[in-house]
C-alpha cells in the first residue's frame, strides 16, 4: 500500500500547530480526496497539486488518493499546505524515500507550473516546527530569509517543486523546471521612509516635552489643539525617539507582521518600533483584527511594541475606540470566531490627536470657536472616560506664534532627545528588572504603592487631587508613573515634589487642582 | 464516431477474454434498458455467487504508452458507476437472474499502436 507522510504547520493566530500530512494511494476509481477540515483554498490545493505533479512528469496515479491532515479536528486554512500535500503524494507513490520526507516540514503554495509561491506567517510556523522537534523545514525561496531568523531551524529553500524533489534525493528531468519569472525575481526596492526629525517642529516647547516623556516612559499620549498646530507632526516623530527593540521583542513584532503579510524579510528582524496610523473611518476588525475564517491581526497588533496613532481620535467610531480598552489593559487581543479564538499581542503605545471641538478653534480661551457649548462638550466626550482615564499624558498644543516662526527651528534634534530617552529607559530597566515591566508606563500599581512608595511630602498634591475627585485611583497610579519618568529624564534617583506636580499638570491638561 | 465505436467494440472483446480467463462466466453483452433506468451494461458476468456488471473503457495510447485522452478509469465517475449499479438491479429483475451479491467492476483496456493491449481490472467500484 502506498502511504507517505510529511509535515505542515497550521496557524491559529500567532501560534502554529504541527500537522501531519498523510497521503494514501489505493487501487480504485481515480479520485483525490482531502480530509481533515480544510477550508476552500486548502481544498482546492488538490487541483494545484495535480497540475504541479504533472508538470514535473509525475502525474497523479490513476488510483484513489486520500490526503489526510492530522489532527483532523483542527480547522486548517490557506494554500500553505500545497507543498506538503504534493510531497506526501510523491512519497506514497515511491518517487521520494518515505523516511527522508517524514523528517521534514514543508511550507509553500504551488503554482500550476510547479513554481513555489511565498506564504504568510512563515516565521511563527517555523518557530512551531522547531518547538515540535522537527527543525528541518523546506520553504519557498522568498521566505528563506524569514525562516532563517528562527534559531535552531535547518532551512532549505526552493523555487519550484522539482527543486524540492531533487533536494530529497528524487530525480526530475531539468526540462520540467518552470521558467524563471521576472515578476518574482526582481522585488521592487523598498524606499526607506523619510527621516522625520524633531527639529522640524516649530516652537511647541511643552508638547515637545510631552512627546519626550511619552517616549521615555512608554506612556499613552493625547495631543489636543487647533488644526495646523502640529499635532500630527509631533506624533509622527515619536517612533524616532524610541529605542531599538530587544531580541525577544523583535521576534514578537516580526511574527505579527509576518502573519499580517506586511513584512519584508530582506531587512531581517524588525528592529524599529512599528508605527501604525489607521484612518478615522477604520472599522473595528481592521483595528483590532478579524476576518472570516482565519483571523488576521489588525492595526493595534501591528503596532505591538510600537506606536498606534489615532489622528482626529473623536472622529473614530465609538466601538473602535471602546475595543481598544482590552489591549490597553492586557497587552493582547483575543478575537473569537466560529473557527476558533486567536490571540495576538497588542502592547502598543497609544497616541491620540484631537481638535478641542468640531470647528477646532476652542483651544486657549476659545474666543474664535463657533461651536455651540453642547456640541463642544459632546465632541470630546466621544473619547469616553474609561479610555481617557488610561492616557497618562494629556497636552494642549497651541498654534505656534509668529515670534516662534520667526526664530525658526531652534529645537533639539531627534538624535539629542533620543539619547536622553535611552538613558531614562536604561534607568527604568534597572529599577523594574524582575517586575515584568519594561518601562514606567507598564509598571504595576502595586509596585508603585509598595516598594517604590514615595514619602507623603512628595505626593501631597496628588493626595489632595484624589480627595477632591479630580483623579481616579487609576489616574493616581498613572501620575506616579509619569513622575518616575520625569525623574529618570532628569537623572534623579526618585521623583521629588516638582516631578509629581509636573506629572499632574501633564495628566490634567494644565488645569491642576 | 465510427472510429471510437470500433475501438470500443475491440476493447469489449479484449475485456471479455480477460474476464473469462479470470474464471468469470459472461451472461450478457451490451444489455440495454430504457425503464426504470436508461442505459447499457457493457458486460454482465457471473463470478461465483456474484452477479457482476462490468463497465469497459478503452483508450488508444501514444507511442510512449500514455493514453492521450486520460486514463480510462478517469472516465468512470461515481455517478456513472452508480448508474451501472441501478442498471444491474434492473437486469436481475428483467431476466430473473438470481445472485448472492451484486457487484460493479471496471475494466480498462489500453491499446498501444503495436503489440498486445494492456488490461486493468478494478473489483467492486460501486
Amino acid at each position: 500500500m502506498g502511504l507517505g507522510a510529511t509535515r505542515g504547520v497550521a496557524l491559529v493566530g500567532m501560534t502554529g500547530a504541527p500537522v501531519d500530512v498523510e497521503a494514501f494511494v489505493t487501487p480504485g476509481l481515480p479520485a483525490f480526496v482531502v480530509t481533515g477540515l480544510p477550508d476552500t483554498s486548502l481544498g482546492q490545493s488538490r487541483d494545484r497539486v495535480r497540475a504541479a505533479l504533472a508538470g514535473i512528469g509525475c502525474s497523479l496515479p490513476s488510483k484513489r488518493v486520500t490526503v489526510n491532515l492530522s489532527p483532523a479536528s483542527l480547522p486548517k486554512q490557506g494554500a500553505g499546505f500545497d507543498l506538503a500535500v504534493a510531497v506526501a503524494v510523491l512519497a506514497a507513490e515511491g518517487v521520494l524515500a518515505r523516511e527522508v520526507v517524514r523528517g521534514w516540514t514543508h511550507l509553500g503554495e504551488l503554482g500550476l507550473d510547479g513554481r513555489l509561491r511565498p506564504v504568510r506567517g512563515v516565521l511563527p510556523a517555523v518557530v512551531a516546527a522547531v518547538r515540535a522537534g522537527s527543525p528541518r523545514v523546506v520553504v519557498p525561496h522568498e521566505n528563506a530569509a524569514e525562516a532563517e531568523l528562527v534559531p535552531g531551524a535547518e532551512v532549505r529553500s526552493a523555487s519550484c517543486l522539482a527543486a524540492v524533489v531533487r533536494g530529497h534525493g528524487g530525480e526530475v528531468d531539468p526540462a520540467c523546471d518552470p521558467e524563471e519569472d521576472v515578476r518574482t525575481r526582481a522585488p521592487a526596492p523598498v524606499e526607506p521612509p523619510p527621516r522625520l526629525d524633531l527639529a522640524d517642529v516649530v516652537g511647541q516647547v511643552e508638547a515637545r516635552r510631552a512627546v519626550e516623556v511619552a517616549a521615555a516612559g512608554g506612556h499613552h499620549l493625547l495631543l489636543l489643539g487647533p488644526p495646523g498646530a502640529g499635532k500630527t507632526m509631533l506624533a509622527a516623530r515619536l517612533p524616532g525617539l524610541l529605542p531599538d527593540l530587544g531580541d525577544e521583542e523583535a521576534v514578537e513584532v516580526t511574527a505579527v507582521h509576518s502573519v499580517a503579510g506586511t513584512f519584508d524579510a530582506a531587512g531581517g528582524l524588525l528592529r524599529r518600533p512599528p508605527f501604525e496610523d489607521p484612518h478615522h473611518t477604520a472599522t473595528t476588525p481592521s483595528v483590532v483584527g478579524g476576518g472570516s475564517g482565519v483571523v488576521r491581526p489588525g492595526a493595534a497588533s501591528r503596532a505591538h511594541r510600537g506606536v498606534l496613532f489615532l489622528d482626529e481620535a473623536p472622529e473614530f467610531r465609538k466601538d473602535v475606540l471602546e475595543a481598544l480598552r482590552q489591549p490597553l489593559e492586557h497587552g493582547s487581543l483575543v478575537i473569537a470566531r466560529a473557527g476558533g479564538a486567536a490571540r495576538y499581542p497588542a502592547r502598543f503605545q497609544l497616541v491620540m490627536a484631537a481638535n478641542p471641538c468640531p470647528c477646532g478653534r476652542a483651544s486657549g480661551r476659545g474666543e474664535a470657536c463657533s461651536c455651540a457649548p453642547l456640541e463642544r462638550r459632546r465632541y470630546l466626550s466621544r473619547l469616553s472616560g474609561p479610555l481617557l482615564d488610561r492616557v497618562d499624558l494629556q497636552v494642549e498644543v497651541t498654534a505656534p506664534s509668529r515670534a516662534a516662526l520667526a526664530v525658526g527651528a531652534e529645537g533639539e534634534t531627534t538624535a539629542v532627545v533620543a539619547a536622553r530617552v535611552r538613558a531614562a529607559r536604561a534607568a527604568q530597566q534597572e529599577r523594574l528588572a524582575g517586575e515584568g515591566a519594561r518601562c514606567n508606563g507598564e509598571a504595576p500599581g502595586s509596585l508603585l504603592r509598595g516598594r517604590l512608595r514615595l514619602p507623603p511630602v512628595v505626593v501631597g498634591d496628588l493626595d489632595a487631587a484624589l480627595d477632591r475627585g479630580r483623579l481616579t485611583v487609576r489616574g493616581y497610579d498613572r501620575v506616579l508613573r509619569t513622575a518616575w519618568t520625569l525623574a529618570d529624564l532628569d537623572g534623579a534617583d526618585a521623583p521629588d515634589r516638582d516631578h509629581v506636580g509636573a506629572a499632574l499638570l501633564l495628566r490634567l491638561r494644565g488645569r491642576a487642582a | 464516431m465510427r472510429t471510437t465505436d470500433a475501438v470500443g467494440r475491440y476493447g469489449e472483446q479484449v475485456a471479455v477474454a480477460h474476464l473469462e480467463a479470470a474464471g468469470m462466466r459472461v451472461v450478457a453483452r451490451n444489455w440495454r434498458c430504457t425503464s426504470p433506468v436508461r442505459g447499457e451494461i457493457d458486460v454482465v458476468a457471473r463470478d461465483g455467487d456474484a452477479l457482476v456488471a462490468v463497465e469497459v473503457k478503452t483508450r488508444r495510447c501514444g507511442p510512449a504508452g500514455a493514453p492521450g485522452a486520460g486514463h480510462p478509469f478517469e472516465a468512470v465517475t461515481p455517478a456513472k458507476a452508480a448508474r451501472v449499479r441501478r442498471l444491474l438491479v434492473a437486469f436481475a429483475e428483467a431476466t430473473g437472474e438470481r445472485a448472492a451479491a451484486l457487484r460493479v467492476d471496471a475494466v480498462a483496456v489500453l491499446r498501444p499502436p503495436t503489440g498486445p493491449a494492456r488490461v486493468e481490472h478494478l473489483n467492486g467500484v460501486a
